[in-house]
């Protein structure tokens, strides 16, 4: 009887493992990352894997680099680094309702996120419902990160430490798109969690937007009790390019507690405006965003909050191969750089008049080889100064990055 | 072809980047503050690093800033190890003679005039004097701790003996029970040697040190466990050791290193300074006596101080002091260092101790009192000596 059983259990057995090196299982829909839609379609214009019939799609990326950097003559040697290891799953759940999500493992697991999960209702085409965890759409990065799309190992400075990338809350709203001919114009407006003290109360000894993603209680509260609004227009022409403006801004702070007003209420305030275009002939891609904060910080507190920030970058890139190389059909090799800039204090200090710096310029000129569209491998170089609150001699910071990113 | 270009591009890519350089250089010794005095064992530099890195720390609500403070980090005063800047400049009140402070029981004698959001900050009391610091450096401390209180005393001259018109004298001062003063520690009274601060309040490194803790962040520890704001003793809000750290990083931070010191105009400027008696103050040699930490033992120095308080005349007397001092006195403020005010400074100099110079010069011009003399010669001097002294005291 026993015998019975396990010759059973090894049929089972071979029969399953056999189903799961079946490849007609997984039918890929590949998709070209490279290509333009609006930031906005950034979540649908991924690569995914159809299970069987199953109306459940997964994909994701991965990235991981080499890197050696000096600050000041002085470097922490070699690195390498499990950046980030991500996860979609989609589900069509019926014909205009539709289920994205994307769940982040950055540093090898050190902070695990669900950055992405929400619902999309189509009730028209310009009109359509998303609830859930949503990423909120400042700027065109936050909307369009992953990786391989990228040509530099690096996030952008100031959309990693001014406004917060990948900065996602519990939200509803609307958005929806319309084309004619050349022309793409698209909207979101979104209510969601929102921002906490700790944007001024953080060991970063500055205004400090990222610090708001340590909170995971922003998913079940709202420190403020008041919601954050996003919202995003974006305009593309498919000859020009995508031009968005979009606006983020709420109470952040605890103005109440237990129904008695213990503070008065203190707005953030982000304004963004992000382009991207191909110029014609010579394929160079620009992008780019520029960001304004405003936050109303305290008098009680020292200047070394600002109330003021603004920062940006400009990735410049441009194909110079595209050909058949090492046996990949169509592998393009690239040059890029990217400029950016952030001044997490703009303003002057009270006692003397002077400037406030707090601030850091990068360049990082970078030579990218892709494959195929889906996959990166990326040597970046970056230079950058960073100028203290003071103005004092800046720490200058330079070295290597030789990463790899692909989508699976 | 194409493949081969891709290749050289990918080996050459890798050739170029494993090699050990470092891509930015490592500014000279003598052009920063920071470092370590040169001597320390392997165990020591990791302590002096544990150091930094609790002097870098930033302190949130949830880490005990507060809720009323100063600033939020050592560093943010200390900026670049270097003097302070007027937007960190803090306020000491109420006190107006030796007999003690008279608004201890108001929250004196520091103003913590920042506070967390739900709180006020600190006023100065109504009636209260009140005089306003920027920070010091934080360089060279551990040498001034090795000078012996005799060696202090020796420099002394409170009846002006010699007849230069400078009679210094040590701020004799009431130490707490957690400063255990060193065995050949003179006492006068009861009362010891201050070292620290600008009027010499302090009489040790860990005396300034935790006091810094509570009265600039707001942070209580085992030496100074009363809360500022509520006036209550609570928890300490950081390790004793990480205290200790802190003590041993200041301890160990390297004298400042005089530049371009074959510059002849520079040795003319050196010359000129001692011809015109700053040295009857800002004593260019000094030697260290027995330390525990053995890079500290016996060395000579150059602090141009000698850790006495000084009568600077009614111009700098801003009616508030400290210890034993009186309004119009002041400790010899270390001159080491001062060319390099400006990379703490944000390019700029803010000189005396609440920053009102401007320069060197209007600093030299600022002196009073037992400096009189002094100013005044060089007043008269012409003006390539000016230049020259000016150039010496910058390469400080």
């Amino acid at each position: 009887m026993k015998l019975k059983f396990l010759y059973i259990l090894a049929l089972l057995f071979s029969l399953n493992s056999y189903s799961q090196i079946d490849t007609s299982l997984l039918k890929r829909t590949p998709k070209d990352s490279t290509k333009q839609a609006l930031n906005m379609d950034a979540v649908y214009n991924r690569p995914f894997l159809n299970i069987g019939k199953t109306p459940i799609a997964v994909g994701g990326y991965m990235e991981a680099n080499w890197q050696r950097l000096s600050t000041d003559g002085v470097s922490e040697g070699h690195q390498f680094q499990a950046r980030r290891l991500t996860i979609f799953m989609s589900s069509a759940i019926s014909k205009r309702v539709k289920f994205l999500s994307e769940i982040e493992f950055e540093d090898g697991g050190k902070e695990i996120a669900i950055e992405f999960a929400s619902v999309d209702v189509e009730l028209h085409p310009l009109v359509n419902f998303r609830g859930g965890i949503i990423m909120n759409p400042i700027g065109a990065f936050n909307q369009n990160h992953d990786g391989p799309k990228w040509e530099f190992s690096d996030r952008p400075i100031s959309a990693t430490q001014m406004l917060p990338s990948t900065f996602s809350n519990v939200g509803a709203g609307l958005f929806g798109k319309k084309y004619s001919n050349n022309w793409m114009i698209g909207y979101e407006a979104y209510f969601s969690g929102n921002f906490d003290n700790s944007i001024i109360e953080n060991e970063e000894n500055k205004t400090f937007l990222p610090a708001a993603k340590n909170n995971a209680e922003r998913f079940e509260e709202i420190n403020s009790g008041l919601p954050l609004f996003t919202g995003k227009i974006a305009v593309r022409n498919s000859k020009i390019g995508e031009l968005g403006l979009s606006y983020m801004g709420g109470v952040y702070n605890k103005y109440q507690d237990d129904g008695v007003i213990i503070d008065t209420k203190r707005r953030v305030d982000v304004f963004a405006i992000d382009f991207n275009t191909t110029l014609p002939k010579v394929k160079t891609f620009i992008t780019g965003e520029w960001a304004w904060i405003k936050v109303d910080v305290p008098e009680t507190y020292g200047q070394q909050f600002g109330n003021k920030q603004c920062g940006g970058f400009m990735d410049v890139v441009q194909p110079i191969l595209k050909s058949t190389i090492l046996g990949w059909e169509n592998a393009v090799l690239n040059i890029a750089c990217r400029m950016e800039y952030v001044d997490w204090n703009v303003g002057t200090f009270k006692e003397t008049g002077g400037n406030i710096r707090e601030d850091i310029w990068s360049v990082m000129p970078a030579v990218s080889f892709r494959p195929s569209s889906q996959t990166v491998f990326r040597l970046n170089y970056r230079f950058q100064k960073q100028t203290d609150i003071l103005g004092n001699p800046p720490a200058s910071t330079a070295g290597f990055n030789i990463g790899i990113s692909t989508y699976f | 072809m194409k493949n081969s270009f891709l290749i050289t591009i990918l080996l050459s890519s890798v050739a170029f980047t494993s090699c050990e350089t470092n891509y930015t250089e490592i500014p000279a010794d003598d052009t920063v503050l920071d470092g370590t005095v040169e001597g320390l064992s392997h165990e020591e530099s990791a302590r002096f690093l544990r150091g930094d890195e609790a002097f870098s720390k930033v302190f949130t609500r949830g880490t005990g800033l507060g809720p009323t403070y100063v600033s939020t980090s050592c560093v943010s005063c200390h900026t670049g190890d270097g003097k302070g800047h007027p937007s960190t400049i803090l306020t000491r009140f109420g006190q107006i003679d030796e007999t003690g402070n008279l608004f201890l029981n108001q929250g004196g004698p520091q103003l913590q005039n920042r506070s967390l959001p739900g709180y006020f900050p600190e006023q100065v009391p109504f009636g209260a004097t009140f005089t306003k610091f920027t920070a010091p450096a934080t360089t060279g401390l551990g040498f001034l701790e090795a000078l012996s209180d005799a060696d202090i005393l020796a420099m002394a001259d409170p009846n002006d003996m010699d007849g230069d018109g400078i009679s210094g004298v040590p701020n004799w001062i009431d130490i707490p029970d957690f400063v255990i003063p060193s065995s050949n520690a003179i006492s006068q009274n009861g009362k010891y040697i201050g070292r620290y601060g600008k009027k010499a309040a302090a009489h040790s490194l860990l005396h300034q040190t935790a006091n810094a803790y509570n009265q600039d962040m707001g942070i209580t520890s085992i030496f100074r466990p009363i809360d500022t704001y509520s006036h209550l003793e609570i928890d300490p809000e950081v390790a004793t050791s990480t205290v200790n750290d802190v003590v041993f990083y200041l301890r160990t931070l390297k004298a400042p290193i005089q530049r371009n010191q074959n510059d002849a105009v520079v040795n003319q400027g050196a010359a000129i300074f001692n011809q015109i008696n700053c040295t009857g103050c800002h004593k260019t040699e000094l030697k260290t006596g027995n330390s525990p930490i053995a890079a500290l033992s016996y060395k000579t120095f150059a602090p141009y101080t000698d850790l006495l308080l000084h009568d600077m005349g009614s111009g700098l007397d801003d009616n508030y002091t400290e210890g034993n001092a009186k309004t119009y006195e002041w400790k010899t403020p270390a001159l080491w260092g001062l060319g390099l005010s400006g990379n703490s400074q944000g390019g700029n100099f803010f000189l005396m101790h609440d920053g009102r110079a401007r320069s060197v010069e209007e600093a030299i011009l600022m002196h009073g009192g037992e400096a009189t003399a002094s100013k005044i010669n060089y007043q008269n001097l012409t003006q390539s000596d000016k230049a020259a002294l000016l150039k010496f005291m910058k390469s400080l």
